[in-house]
């Protein structure tokens, strides 16, 4: 077994509103910074054992489907490191 | 008897079996790590923020065992109700399509809003006729109906949007619209058939004349249906 830490981004698909994003946007620009768009993600560190890279990615893949993301409103990636 | 499922940060359940049982309905609390009773009418997912909406709002609640039991007995017919949160768990337990999430204010929104009856013929919206205008209260943070436009045009074709936010004319407009919702959407009904369904608004909270409003019975008098 090999100890590996799992990254999963997860990102409103393209087109979903995000008004979180857009105030915090706003709020930058009051504080006079330059920018064209902001965009917000949740991102999750898993560590855990696995027999291999795919063994660990399917695992989390799984984790992402079930319950980080939701998939009517988010995409996401899996990024496998060993540890 | 009905039961009203009490997670952890439920606050709208003693609500909801006090608003049932003033319209006759035998209703329970039931915790949720207890379990379904065997003898269940019918089910409530109540309003509040269960698991403090940690992730998103309903992701917690959605996950918990009970909810295997919630999709089985709607699967045999057993009517269930999403309230508020309870519509963010239906949703989130797939029982119901979409997602509720963040309001395009970016804000929680507690108020009074206007809702068009677009069914009539669901056991939740009997009560009424079509085009119907009733007022309920929201209270709510993440109660923005996305779902893709191709899903949202088959729930169109199928019936299956039973309220939308409009004006007190019945007008449904972006100005009506208190929270971004798609297409306005407020209340749709479940993957199982119309004895599922979720709204965003509290007809719970409109149930006693002596509270300024009874237009929720009919939603809760779907029960009885």
């Amino acid at each position: 077994m090999t100890q590996f830490t799992a990254t999963v981004t997860v990102r409103l698909k393209s087109g979903v509103l995000d008004p979180e994003a857009e105030t915090t946007q706003r709020a930058l620009e009051r504080l006079g910074f330059e920018l064209e768009d902001l965009r917000s993600a949740d991102h999750f560190e898993i560590d855990l054992e696995a027999e291999s890279v795919d063994d660990a990615a399917e695992r989390v893949e799984s984790m992402a489907e079930r319950l980080l993301a939701n998939p009517t409103i988010h995409d996401y990636e899996v990024e496998i490191e060993r540890r | 008897m009905i039961a009203v499922i009490r997670f952890g940060g439920s606050n709208c359940d003693r609500d909801a079996v006090q608003a049932l049982e003033s319209l006759g309905t035998d209703a329970e609390l039931v915790w949720h790590e207890d379990g379904l009773p065997a003898e269940v009418d019918g089910i409530v997912l109540p309003g509040g923020f269960s698991y403090g909406d940690y992730l998103r709002a309903g992701a917690m609640a959605a996950r918990s065992p009970i909810m295997d039991e919630v999709r089985e007995a709607a699967d045999e017919g057993t009517p269930v109700l999403g309230i508020c949160n309870g519509a963010q768990i239906g949703s989130e337990s797939s029982l119901t399509p979409g997602a509720f999430t963040t309001n395009e204010s970016a804000r929680f929104q507690c108020e009074h809003v206007y809702l068009r009856v677009e069914n009539a013929d669901t056991p939740w919206t009997q009560a009424y006729e079509e085009g119907d205008v009733i007022e309920l209260p929201i209270a709510h943070g993440e109660g923005r109906f996305e779902v893709d436009d191709d899903r949202l045009e088959t729930l169109e074709d199928e019936d299956r949007i039973i309220f939308r936010y409009c004006d007190s004319e019945g007008n449904v407009t972006p100005e009506a619209n208190p929270n971004g919702s798609k297409h306005n959407v407020a209340g749709v009904t479940g993957e199982r058939g119309d004895h599922v369904a979720v709204l965003m608004p509290h007809p719970e909270r409109a149930t006693l004349e002596d509270l300024g409003s009874t237009d929720g019975t009919g939603v809760l008098e779907g029960f009885q249906a």
